[in-house]
């Protein structure tokens, strides 16, 4: 694990207060969730699962279909889209379109994938001000940090972090009430929604027979943003096509259900095109911009594309006991917990953050509540395979393979084991406890880095085999 | 170019090659219950109410027109240009600006008005959610900008929910630029999980089923 993300791991371990705020908003996400998938209320959510999981895998495996698909629905009625093989295409569209309309102001409603390429900072350098409106998001926006938590972007903020900061950068006054903190929010942005000429959107799923971008939020920060500014801009990964319109009545039910316990988000645009003959309102320019960013690259990954199936709904992160103690920054990019765990090596390479696929105790809980069953336990195992094969290639962990190697060894040679387990024993100092508790040995080189975060009980006073003799005689006599 | 780059990455990383046709896709599942009329609204209001917004059953038109008239009082209201608000009487009222085309005229009166009232095309009973689809007769922004939504709706518009809305528009774009659902009052939970209302949207809703 390299430096940051060790040193963020231990200030979050260290911090009372934010362990509690991690650990009880993502307990009440869990159990929202539950109140709404429990079989009493949704029974066939089995059932729909495995819809969702079918219908993206198909739309997956034919993906380029569905794209150009899609991509002549857009046309046809009246939008453009245009492909991006990463983000500094994106950000180049965006601001040739700024600097053809003389636009300064972006709105943007919220959306990972802009995250992905820190599109904010790039569109900033370039005198762009873009505004996040998802409350949540314009908090980690005013910090200038990433988002907490997929869904809850400010997870880890506290009414009184809220107070200081609005004060701070928006020159009002200390307000350290929540309700009142998001009246000011809501004054501020709409003065910000009205003087946009661009609104910047995710999108949550991309109809390929309709043409159509999906928006889902509960605030309505995303029909703000593709409402009132002229022109409508959706940046979108290549993996969010579906096939038909109808298929939201699987996905819409089990998006909302799982990210935030509602049988369905406040609000659902389904937005086809710019504003039509006759329409009174919406932009007159539509915008899809279809970003590649790695995604092809596992794409040509037949075991691990599935994670391309994935809706961002957060509940993977939500049960996990690894992010819920970790928290949501001391991943190494934009996608923590487990949904992170398995694209980011995947984005970005193995060698990226190598330890992060063993930074799981693999427990499944984020593959039971997944809502397109994507198998992320087992593709933590693949990835790991793929770090140690790397990682052997480049003549690393030597020492770790020749210590399992001696082991094996050892193993098939009962004789010799139970020698080696006898001296163990006496060494160690046989009995009860830990194996951390016996400083001396264990205190450097290789073995103390290996047992900084794990321990062994120690070896017993008398091995299993020594037992079953003494039985065997007790028995004979 | 990027295009063809990101078309031709995908359909070699899939094996596919250009023009081959999709594999049979599994069929759509759509699950319509059978049932009647007042256990629907039954259902649309509770639902409505669970989120905490207000409901009533209007016996006939003039019984939603007094309503809606005494909700607003004498504070300023924009209402879509929806027959059926016509029918009702409701762009008759004193305060009730209606029968505007003009974007920006719209915008300007969205933004001060206290009320955005509209009819809707359809409303789901399981999710207690109103359906819009933008066209001349209704805009997207009254239903977003002022404070107080009131939709009101024609009973036969009330169906059983997602499932039944996506049957009977199987292509939502064939027929308008924009399908809007929406399921309560705006919210978040942005803040230390605090449930708060009205944030962008509407932070009251009525909905009146006539």
């Amino acid at each position: 694990m390299t430096g940051p993300q060790q040193e963020k791991i231990r200030q979050t371990l260290d911090d009372a207060n934010l362990q509690l705020a991690i650990y009880s908003a993502t307990g009440r996400l869990m159990s929202h969730r539950q109140a709404v998938v429990a079989p009493e209320v949704l029974p066939d959510y089995q059932e729909l699962r495995t819809q969702a999981h079918l219908v993206k895998q198909h739309a997956i495996e034919n993906l380029d279909h569905y794209l150009e698909q899609f991509e002549s629905q857009v046309v046809a009625r009246g939008g453009k889209v245009i492909y991006a093989r990463d983000g500094g295409e994106v950000v180049e569209f965006l601001l040739d379109l700024a600097k053809k309309m003389g636009a300064r102001l972006m709105v943007k409603s919220k959306s990972m994938t802009t995250e992905e390429i820190d599109l904010n900072e790039r569109l900033e350098r370039h005198g762009v001000e873009p505004v996040e409106t998802d409350l949540g998001e314009y908090i980690v926006q005013l910090a200038r940090e990433r988002p907490y938590h997929i869904v809850a972007p400010a997870l880890h903020k506290t009414r009184y972090d809220v107070a200081d900061l609005f004060s701070q950068k928006l020159g009002v006054e200390r307000e350290t009430e929540i309700e009142k903190q998001t009246k000011i929010a809501r004054s501020v942005l709409r003065q910000k929604f009205l003087a946009a000429d661009i609104g910047i959107s995710g999108a949550n799923f991309l109809v390929a027979d309709s043409g159509a971008v999906v928006v889902v939020t509960n605030e309505g920060n995303g029909r703000m943003t593709t409402t009132l500014p002229r022109v409508h801009v959706a940046v979108a990964g290549i993996e969010k096509v579906i096939p038909r319109a109808q298929d939201l009545a699987v996905f819409l039910k089990l998006l909302g259900r799982s990210a935030t316990g509602q049988p369905l988000t406040v609000y659902t645009s389904f937005l086809a095109g710019p504003r039509r003959e006759g329409e009174i309102d919406g932009p007159e320019e539509f915008y899809v911009v279809l970003l590649d960013n790695g995604r092809t690259r596992l794409l040509a990954d037949r075991e691990k594309r599935q994670s391309l199936y994935c809706i961002r709904c957060g509940a993977c992160l939500n049960h996990c006991p690894v992010y819920r103690k970790v928290g949501g920054h001391s991943y190494p990019w934009v996608y923590g917990g487990p949904i992170g765990a398995i694209i980011t090596p995947q984005y970005l390479g193995v060698t990226h953050d190598p330890w992060l696929p063993f930074a799981s105790s693999l427990c499944g809980a984020c593959e039971e509540v997944c809502p397109v069953k994507i198998e992320i336990p087992k593709l933590l195992l693949a990835l790991r395979s793929e770090v140690i094969k790397v990682k052997a290639r480049e003549g690393q962990s030597r020492l770790e393979r020749l210590g399992f190697r001696a082991w094996a060894w050892a193993m098939r040679r009962p004789r010799i084991y139970e020698m080696l387990g006898f001296m163990g024993s006496a060494l160690l100092g046989g009995g009860e406890g830990w194996i951390r508790r016996v400083p001396k040995l264990l205190n450097h080189g290789p073995l103390a880095a290996w047992l900084s975060q794990r321990d062994l009980p120690r070896l017993p006073a008398r091995s299993f085999r020594q037992l079953w003799r003494a039985r065997r005689k007790a028995g004979e006599n | 170019m990027p295009r063809e780059y990101v078309l031709h990455r995908t359909r070699t990383a899939l094996g596919r090659s250009i023009g081959q046709p999709p594999d049979p896709a599994p069929p759509a599942r759509l699950r319509i219950p059978e049932t009647d009329l007042e256990a629907r609204v039954a259902s649309l209001f509770a639902n409505v109410r669970n989120l905490a917004g207000k409901t009533h059953r209007a016996s006939s038109p003039a019984d939603a027109r007094a309503y809606v008239a005494a909700l607003i009082g004498e504070r300023s209201a924009v209402a879509s240009n929806a027959p059926f608000l016509r029918e009702c009487g409701i762009t008759d009222l004193p305060s009730v600006r209606s029968g505007i085309t003009s974007q920006e005229e719209l915008r300007a009166l969205c933004a001060d008005a206290e009320f955005g009232i509209t009819s809707a095309d359809y409303a789901l009973a399981d999710t207690g959610t109103l359906v819009l689809f933008s066209s001349q007769q209704e805009a997207r922004m009254i239903s977003l900008l002022p404070p107080v939504h009131i939709a009101i709706v024609p009973s036969g518009k009330v169906l059983t929910g997602l499932d039944e809305l996506l049957a009977r528009e199987p292509l939502p774009a064939e027929r308008s630029s924009s399908m809007l659902l929406i399921t309560g009052p705006s919210r978040t939970a942005d803040i230390e999980q605090i449930l708060v209302r009205g944030v962008h949207g509407p932070g009251e809703i009525h909905v009146i089923v006539v």
